[in-house]
Order: structure tokens, then C-alpha cells, then sequence
């Protein structure tokens, strides 16, 4: 076992008691870079130099008794999507191939002041819009447990790098599924905070009251250390709320007795739903139940909706994030004639086909004559949306349900049906618009040894109750220990 | 529902996309398909709904308006595609 096999809280172990340096796992890191990206495709920079000097930083710290705290010289790695002053953030785009952030946004100083090495920036979708990371204007990035398949996305490189053990945690974002999903296909743990939990400045905005930043893990300790360090009120973030973390690492090793597990009798009614994850997943429930939960069925009788209201009222809000790419103050210009023509050409050149069509369906459903019909009416059903989950977390205290109706698919498979793209969000989706904190961990595999997620919803602000019950599931469980065959050591 | 070809070079001005023929066509097929799937909400009776536009249910916090430095027009420059002195520069828009 080397010492990328650690988790992160290990790690951070070993490195303050002197056993590992920093420079050491960093060097790790970069050995296993070196050995599988180039099939795992997953980093779109890798930030060598960068890294070790931040990793002997932190061992100087630790000479010096000066240790910044518990992650204190682990390396990590960042979904392309958050700001990193001095290094290219491109969101997969052409339209910010040669960005260089001027700023580092708030994730990333509270992760450098918390001393963990930049190991580099991961793919991604571009501007976060898909599910399998093939809409990256670079490449795809593919799954390290079956390299013909997908990670998911659109954090899919930040799945993959952490499922393939080249970092040992990842930030991710999710405005529709983009942590949950990816955590699913690749056999990780990934959080979706409450909205307004996790600062979103000097974050690439995609849908605005939906976009939430989290933690991306191999297991569900890492999970609550990452989040503790990230979970900061930010003045920067009008939508940053200030409410006060818990210890996340303190809660979580409680177990579930006596807990009360909401399951969605509408969730196991979805179409597409694979019978192996539909089994996995109600095996998973059972255990809940054997370790001293109480399932109690619920009903969400708007989740069907879910998917059509996300459809509009995301592409609605990217429509007008996106307005600010029109080559006039950063990313690519294209020259033309006049003003109007540079604009056209800037943004037909810039951005990739499925950003395109969300732009057109978004500026579609803003539009004069339409905007009663589509967003103010998705805008409405999602309130219903919402009210679901206040009335079904009056008698629980979560809600389970799988992560994504499958496990990875394969590339190629989807990407010219938008549509079948879509459904692979029809579980995660609910949970942005109610605003909740969601979760996945691997609760098995299928007879392709792919993983299965299990997806934990939780009330707002609630994210220790979540991990809390993650943990006792991945405690009787091995699931999380299990490393894809391209990872094996 | 259907979208014409029209409608769609309607929408791309709007959004400022300049597309091809051949995107033209394509988006014609598929948000014709996305429109009709997402018409089923039209089946939901929200007449008694008030929309959310946001899942932060709480007030925006106040915080003090103190004054800060701004942020450096060089370092604000840094990524600018064409500029003049502080400025970013574009094409002529008055003759």
C-alpha cells in the first residue's frame, strides 16, 4: 500500500506526526499522474512546480510545530471551474482557453490557507452543462473503472482523479447532480452543501440559485474534514449565509438509531431505472434499517416535474451568466466587422454545441410572449418542489434514494441525445431546487464492476445529520476501500 | 410544439450567437423536442403558487459599507483582448 491509498485524514496523520512529508505524497501524486492520465485524461493542468513548493511550505510548517491544521500539506485537486490566481481556469470552455485568473476565489484561499497543495485543475462539461464530461471542449475524461465508460460530470475529472487516487480529494461544484452523479459512476463520496453553505466567489457561474461548490472524497471522514474547511460565511457572496458550521468530524461517527429514513415512493417509479441499482440500493436501505433506522415510506409528488422545471429555469439563469462572454473584457475575441458581428462570431466560436443550446433554450424561455409560460411557470412548479420535501421532513429526518438511475454508461453512448442525457439527473435534480444538502457514497457494485451510489438528501443546514448516516453505512461496509482495476497499486 | 427556422434566428440574436446553417437546423430539431418535453408543466396547477426564484430562503445579510481598495485596473486588464490606456477597446460603434 503506498501512500496514495491513504484518505486524506491519514494522511494529514502521518504528515504531522512526520512519518510522510508533503513533498513526498505530492511526489506520489504526480507518479501516478505520470503513470494513468494520460488513459484517465482527467487534469486538464497539472501544476507541478506550483504544488511541491506549497508541499514544502507545509513540511517547513511542521518542522516548525506550525501545522495550519488537520489537511495540512494533502494534495488536492480542483474542478476547472474555480479561480486560481496565476493559473489557467478555462470551465472547459474555448471561450477561456487562455484565462488567467487574477484572483484566487474564496474556496481556494480557504484551501490554501488550510495548507493543501493545488495539485492542478480537472475536467469538466464545459461551463458545468452535462453529465458525462464529454461536453469538455478538450476531451473526455474517462472512467478509471472502466476506461469505455464515462465518470459522469460534469465534475467527472474530479471523480476520476480522486477514484483514481492521482489526488486525495477534489472541490467539485453541482447545479443539477455535477458532484453526485460523477461521485456515483466512480465510486466516490460527493457532497452537495446547502445552498449558500459554501461561498461561491471567484466560482464560473453556471446557474446562479441552483450552483453550490463541495467536497469530493474517497470516504466520509475526508468528506466532513474538506467541508469543514470550505464551510465559511463569505461577505463576497451575497447568497453566502451566515450560519455557523458544526464539527462535522465530531457528528458524524453517532450512527443512525433511531433515525427516521424517508423513501420516495416516486423515486423507485422513474423509468430508466437499471433493476441492479434499484437492488443495491434497496439493500443499502435495509442495512440502514438493520443498524437501527426507521424507514418510513414518503411521497415527493412533484419530483416528476423536477426534470422539466431544471430544464428551464437553468438554462434560463446560464443564458444570462453567459452574456459576459463576448470577448470584450477577457477570454477569446473574434474579430468582426462591427461591435454586433464580434459578438456573434466570439460566441459562436467560443462555446460548444450543448452550451449553445442552453443559451438558446434559456434566452427562449426569457423571452417576450414566453417568460409567463416557461420560467415563471417553472419558477412556481419549483416551489411545489420545494414544499415537497417540507412536508416529507415533518416525519424524517432524510430522504434516500439511488444517485443516478445507472451506473457509468459509455461514451458516446448519450452525447447526441439530449434529452437521454438529461434523465441521468432525474434523482439529483430535486435537491438543488429545493436548495437541500445531498450526498453520495458507493453502496455497491454491479456484475461489471462498476460502483452504485446512494444518495442521502438532508433538511437545510443538515449536512452533519447526512454524513452522519453516510458514515454509519460506509462503517459495516467496504465499498469505499475498493479501488478501480487501473488503480490497482 | 414546433419552432421555425425564423424563430430560432430570432432567439440566437437575442442571445448574440452568430450559428451556422447547419446549428440552425439542429437547434430547430432539438429545443422543439426539450419544448415539448418540459410542456408537461403546463398540466401543473399553480394558480394559487407564488414562484421561487431562489432556494436561500433567508434575507441577505447586511455587512458594513466600509471602503477597500478596488481592484487594480492593470490586474483587471490582464486578460483584456484589445486595450487603450485603462481601457478595454472594442470596434467603433459612432461613426
Amino acid at each position: 500500500m503506498g501512500p496514495t491509498d491513504l484518505s486524506m485524514l491519514e494522511l494529514g496523520r502521518k504528515l504531522g506526526s512526520g512519518e510522510l512529508s508533503s513533498v513526498e505524497a505530492v511526489r506520489a501524486c504526480l507518479a501516478r499522474v505520470d503513470r494513468l492520465d494520460g488513459r484517465v485524461k482527467a487534469f486538464l493542468r497539472v501544476d507541478r512546480e506550483g504544488a511541491l513548493a506549497q508541499a514544502e511550505a507545509a513540511d517547513r510548517r511542521r518542522t516548525k510545530g506550525k501545522r495550519a491544521g488537520p489537511l495540512d500539506g494533502v494534495p488536492v485537486g480542483l474542478k476547472d471551474l474555480f479561480l486560481t490566481e496565476g493559473l489557467p481556469t478555462t470551465a472547459g470552455s474555448r471561450s477561456l482557453e487562455s484565462f488567467v485568473a487574477p484572483y484566487d476565489g474564496t474556496a481556494v484561499k480557504l484551501l490554501r490557507a488550510a495548507g493543501t497543495p493545488i495539485l492542478g485543475k480537472l475536467n469538466m462539461d464545459e461551463f458545468a452543462m452535462g453529465s458525462s464530461t464529454e461536453n469538455s471542449a478538450f476531451f473526455p475524461t474517462r472512467n478509471p473503472w472502466n476506461l469505455e465508460t464515462s465518470p459522469g460530470g460534469s465534475s467527472g475529472g474530479s471523480a476520476a482523479a480522486v477514484a483514481a487516487r492521482m489526488v486525495f480529494g477534489a472541490l467539485g461544484t453541482d447545479t443539477g447532480g455535477s458532484i453526485r452523479q460523477p461521485a456515483a459512476l466512480t465510486g466516490t463520496v460527493g457532497l452537495k452543501p446547502t445552498y449558500g453553505r459554501v461561498s461561491r466567489f471567484g466560482v464560473v457561474a453556471f446557474a446562479s440559485s441552483l450552483d453550490q461548490v463541495g467536497p469530493m472524497t474517497r470516504d466520509v471522514p475526508d468528506c466532513a474534514a474538506l467541508l469543514q474547511t470550505i464551510a465559511v460565511y463569505d461577505p463576497a457572496d451575497s447568497t453566502s449565509a451566515p450560519v455557523k458550521a458544526p464539527d462535522y468530524l465530531a457528528e458524524i461517527e453517532g450512527g443512525v438509531k433511531g433515525m427516521k429514513l424517508g423513501l420516495p415512493r416516486e423515486y423507485l417509479e422513474l423509468p430508466g431505472m437499471d433493476p441492479e441499482v434499484r437492488a443495491a440500493v434497496e439493500a443499502a436501505t435495509r442495512a440502514l434499517e438493520k443498524m437501527g433506522a426507521q424507514l418510513v415510506p414518503v411521497s415527493l409528488p412533484h419530483t416528476k416535474y423536477a426534470l422539466a422545471t431544471y430544464y428551464l429555469i437553468a438554462p434560463a439563469e446560464a443564458s444570462s451568466n453567459l452574456a459576459r462572454y463576448d470577448g470584450v473584457r477577457y477570454g477569446l475575441r473574434v474579430e468582426g466587422k462591427n461591435l454586433l458581428a464580434m459578438y456573434g462570431r466570439t460566441r459562436d466560436q467560443g462555446f460548444g454545441l450543448e452550451v449553445k443550446r442552453r443559451i438558446m433554450l434559456g434566452t427562449y424561455a426569457l423571452s417576450a410572449g414566453y417568460y409567463d409560460a416557461y420560467y415563471l411557470k417553472a419558477q412556481k412548479v419549483r416551489t411545489l418542489i420545494k414544499q415537497d420535501f417540507v412536508d416529507a421532513f415533518r416525519t424524517v429526518d432524510a430522504v434516500i434514494s439511488p444517485t443516478s438511475p445507472t451506473a457509468a454508461f459509455r461514451i458516446g453512448e448519450k452525447v447526441s441525445d439530449p434529452l437521454a442525457m438529461y434523465l441521468n439527473d432525474v434523482f439529483t435534480l430535486p435537491c438543488n431546487l429545493a436548495g437541500l444538502p445531498g450526498l453520495s457514497l458507493p453502496c455497491g457494485l454491479t456484475r461489471g464492476n462498476l460502483p452504485i451510489g446512494l444518495q442521502i438528501l438532508g433538511k437545510p443546514w443538515d449536512e452533519a445529520r447526512v454524513l452522519r448516516i453516510a458514515r454509519a453505512f460506509e462503517r459495516e461496509h467496504d465499498f469505499h476501500r475498493r479501488s478501480p482495476p487501473l488503480g490497482a497499486a | 410544439m414546433s419552432l421555425t427556422l425564423e424563430e430560432v434566428r430570432h432567439v440566437a440574436s437575442l442571445a448574440r450567437l452568430s450559428l451556422s446553417a447547419e446549428e440552425e437546423t439542429l437547434m430547430r430539431t432539438q429545443l422543439s423536442a426539450i419544448l415539448d418535453a418540459v410542456a408537461e408543466l403546463s398540466q401543473v396547477d399553480t394558480s394559487a403558487v407564488e414562484p421561487t426564484s431562489h432556494a436561500a430562503g433567508e434575507v441577505a445579510p447586511w455587512r458594513p459599507d466600509e471602503v477597500r481598495p478596488s481592484f487594480p485596473p492593470e490586474k483587471a486588464l490582464g486578460n483584456a483582448p484589445a486595450e487603450v490606456g485603462t481601457s478595454f477597446a472594442v470596434p467603433r460603434i459612432i461613426e
